[in-house]
């Protein structure tokens, strides 16, 4: 037993918690932490990030690469509330995080202090849960169920904020065990064998998976189930990688920018199953309208998701593994040729509308990036059409390799959760990203280039805000209001000037041989290659639209803009 | 909207009662009543939230949502049929000589009690279900009502169920 301060005795409980990285930015009311970090560099690696947001992204980025849990430090005040976006982000994608925040003495708590803010206060609706730790003698344990929180059931961020009379007191310490995440919830045996039954009796199974298949490791399972009831297999965005996107029966993203094949296969299938996702509205379509038309049966590790939106389902409160575990032997062998043949169908109708133009087309652009990028990589995107352009087009084989904001959708995501990414894994890490997100985000290739993080960047300039772009274009009349940025600045450059590589490409051959460099270089490298400005992400769902309002490609795009 | 009535054990720590009315606020649902005491267990409060749903199904999301709080140890959804459920009321009313023996025989077939008498004023104490107490407040409108004050639900299932005492740390 020895005597250590509390700045001493959280970073002890870290290393016991078997952290290895903190991403953060030092502060008035973090001096004590930073100083016993000091005592411990050879044990926990610290990186400086730019801006707390970035260091909040890094964290997720950590997280989202391995399943470990992320940590970020903040200082009080501004720092805290610069973590905002970032803990809400991982909030929103359910990604374990631990954030850990200075405050002012307890003593002057309350009194609007220099920097004093009731972070607790602000992160309340966007934490798993939070602690204001008071006495020191809570501290190790606060720390420890802090991380066994954010594992447990349905991971997602929590934050601890300690006061700095706490990090400074003194305490007894005794190094102790990681808390156990709270066990699995094995479900119900009349529960799986009503899933079993519904699933038995299908004719037009299909399998819609979520970001649950990720974060429970059921991969495997999934492909097993769907080759035994001869289903073909969606993803949310959140569940790209989950299974390998190269699977005969994969057909591939769903929702409003899905695969052709994969939306409609769900809208006419007559049991969908739905594995840890939760029917965002992204991915459903206008909800009071979304009734799939046979049975439903979800399996949801969090019941508050059961039961949000659907009618006749089974609701199975597990994760996804262990319900697939129990599920797998109750359920038959089944071929559904009918039901095949109307899925070669819709994928040769989907590749009738495919769009194969030639030249620097967003589709030829990934296909030029999947081929350089090796499958252990993994892929970061910031927010906009690139995104959906990378989640359509990129081809994932090992889950967790694709790495993107989905339920916030956060812009100046990509930086953070690439250097992230790279460091949690080691790999060389792409990022695609576009010119509005990366001029949120773009400062961190300064702390890229200064700990030689291997990202390779690829921003696609179309020289708009795309995402809205293509919004005004379709809804609003075309009346482009502030989406057209046109910046003047010379990206290349500006990360020359951060310490990177810079290139710009004008041809798939460039960027060929560009991307071939990128990623033999230990330097983080920029490639900006552009984009024509109406180039569209379709398909499209409109905004609560059904099947029937579908923008299936450019063709379509040009025919309703002139109609 | 349908009103429904939740009784939730929670650690008694500050900021609780904030951590459970927030979930409430997120998912817009409002509350029509809502009342915490500490319990016979130390490190235990009771609330008592009646709260207004659209239907079923949005009650089962607020459910499961609250469930997830770390700082809820039990929780219990009330049926008016199996529960007990009462208010206190204190009202203040204006002692009009004129009126007076009408008013004291009003509050006596309510078995309303006496608790304050002065010249100016009477404080009538009630307690019963809520719907007892809007009919007295009904009844005292044909007087000066100078002031009033309720309690918000408290309730009980019946028989022998128990909202578990959850041992906490």
């Amino acid at each position: 037993m020895q005597t250590l301060t509390g700045a001493q005795i959280l970073v002890q409980t870290l290393v016991d918690q078997g952290v290895d990285t903190i991403f953060g930015y030092p502060g008035g009311t973090v001096i004590d932490i930073y100083d016993a970090l000091y005592d411990v560099s050879d044990q926990i690696r610290h990186i400086v990030t730019t801006h707390e947001q970035h260091a909040a992204h890094a964290a997720d980025g950590y997280a989202r690469a391995t399943g470990r849990t992320g940590v970020v430090l903040a200082t009080s005040g501004p720092g805290a509330t610069n973590l905002v976006t970032g803990i809400a982000t991982a909030f929103l994608d359910s990604v374990p995080m631990v954030a850990i925040t200075g405050n002012v003495a307890g003593s002057v708590i309350g009194t609007d202090a220099f920097q004093e803010l009731d972070i607790t206060g602000v992160t309340l609706p966007i934490t798993k849960h939070n602690y204001f730790v008071r006495d020191i003698a809570r501290l190790q344990d606060t720390v420890r169920e802090a991380f066994a929180l954010a594992n447990s059931g349905r991971p997602g961020p929590v934050l601890v904020d300690i006061p700095q009379d706490v990090q400074r007191a003194s305490f007894a310490f005794e190094h102790k065990a990681p808390e156990a995440p709270r066990p699995h919830r094995v479900p119900k045996p009349e529960v799986i064998a009503a899933a079993a039954a519904a699933i038995n009796s299908a004719r037009r199974p299909f399998i819609y998976v979520g970001g649950g298949v990720i974060a429970s490791g059921a991969g495997k399972e999934v492909i097993e189930l769907a080759e035994r009831i001869d289903a073909p297999i969606g993803t949310s965005l959140m569940g790209i990688s989950g299974v390998p996107t190269t699977h005969p029966r994969y057909l591939g993203l769903q929702g409003m920018h899905g695969h052709y094949a994969s939306t409609m296969a769900m809208d006419e299938c007559d049991c969908l199953i739905a594995l840890g996702s939760r029917f965002n509205d992204r991915a459903t379509g206008d909800r009071s309208k979304f009734r799939p038309s046979g049975r439903v049966v979800r399996i949801d590790i969090d019941s508050s998701e059961l039961n949000k939106t659907l009618i006749d389902q089974v609701d199975v409160r597990s994760d996804v593994k262990t319900a697939l575990v129990e599920l797998l032997p109750l359920v038959e062998r089944r071929r559904h040729p009918a039901w095949k043949r109307k899925l070669t169908e819709l994928r040769a109708c989907e590749q009738s509308f495919e769009d194969v133009r030639e030249g620097l087309t967003p589709r030829s652009i990934m296909a030029v990036i999947d081929r350089h990028r090796e499958q252990d990589m993994p892929l970061v995107t910031d927010v906009g059409q690139h995104q959906m352009w990378a989640a359509q087009y990129l081809s994932f084989s090992r889950p967790r390799t694709f790495v993107s904001s989905g339920g916030l959708g956060t812009m100046g995501f990509g930086m953070g959760a690439a250097m992230g990414a790279s460091i949690a894994t080691g790999k060389r890490t792409i990022l695609v990203t576009g010119d509005g997100s990366f001029a949120m985000d773009m400062a961190e290739f300064i702390t890229a280039a200064d700990h030689g993080i291997p990202l390779t960047v690829v921003l696609l300039n179309n020289g708009v805000l795309g995402m809205v772009r293509q919004w005004q274009s379709l809804f609003y009349g075309q009346r482009h209001s502030n989406t057209t940025l046109e910046r003047k600045v010379d990206y290349p450059a500006v990360v020359r000037a951060m310490g990177g590589t810079g290139m710009r490409v004008s041809s798939l051959d460039e960027l060929d041989s560009a991307l071939e460099e990128a990623l033999a270089s230990d330097v983080p490298t920029l490639i900006e290659c552009p984009v024509d400005r109406d180039e569209f992400v379709t398909p499209m769902l409109p905004p609560g639209g059904t099947m029937d309002d579908l923008v299936l490609n450019m063709d379509d795009v040009r025919k309703r803009l002139q109609g | 909207m349908n009103i429904y009535s939740i009784a939730i054990m929670v650690k008694n720590e500050y900021g609780v009662l904030n951590r459970v009315t927030s979930m409430f606020r997120r998912r817009q649902f409002n509350i029509t009543c809502l009342t915490v005491s500490e319990t016979e267990t130390e490190d235990l409060s009771r609330i008592t939230v009646q709260f207004e749903a659209e239907n079923d199904r949005a009650r089962e999301q607020l459910v499961a949502q609250l469930a997830k709080l770390p700082d809820v140890i039990e929780f219990r959804e009330f049926n008016p049929d199996e529960s007990i459920s009462c208010e206190l009321l204190l009202i203040k009313m204006a002692n009009d000589h004129d009126q007076r023996s009408d008013m004291l025989d009003a509050a006596d077939a309510f078995h309303a009690k006496i608790v304050d008498y002065t010249r100016e004023s009477i404080i009538f104490r009630i307690a019963g279900t809520s719907r007892r107490i809007d009919n007295f407040i009904d009844l005292m409108r044909d007087y000066e009502i100078l002031e009033v004050c309720r309690t918000g639900i408290i309730s009980l299932e019946r028989g022998n169920q128990v909202l578990r005492n959850v041992q906490t740390n």
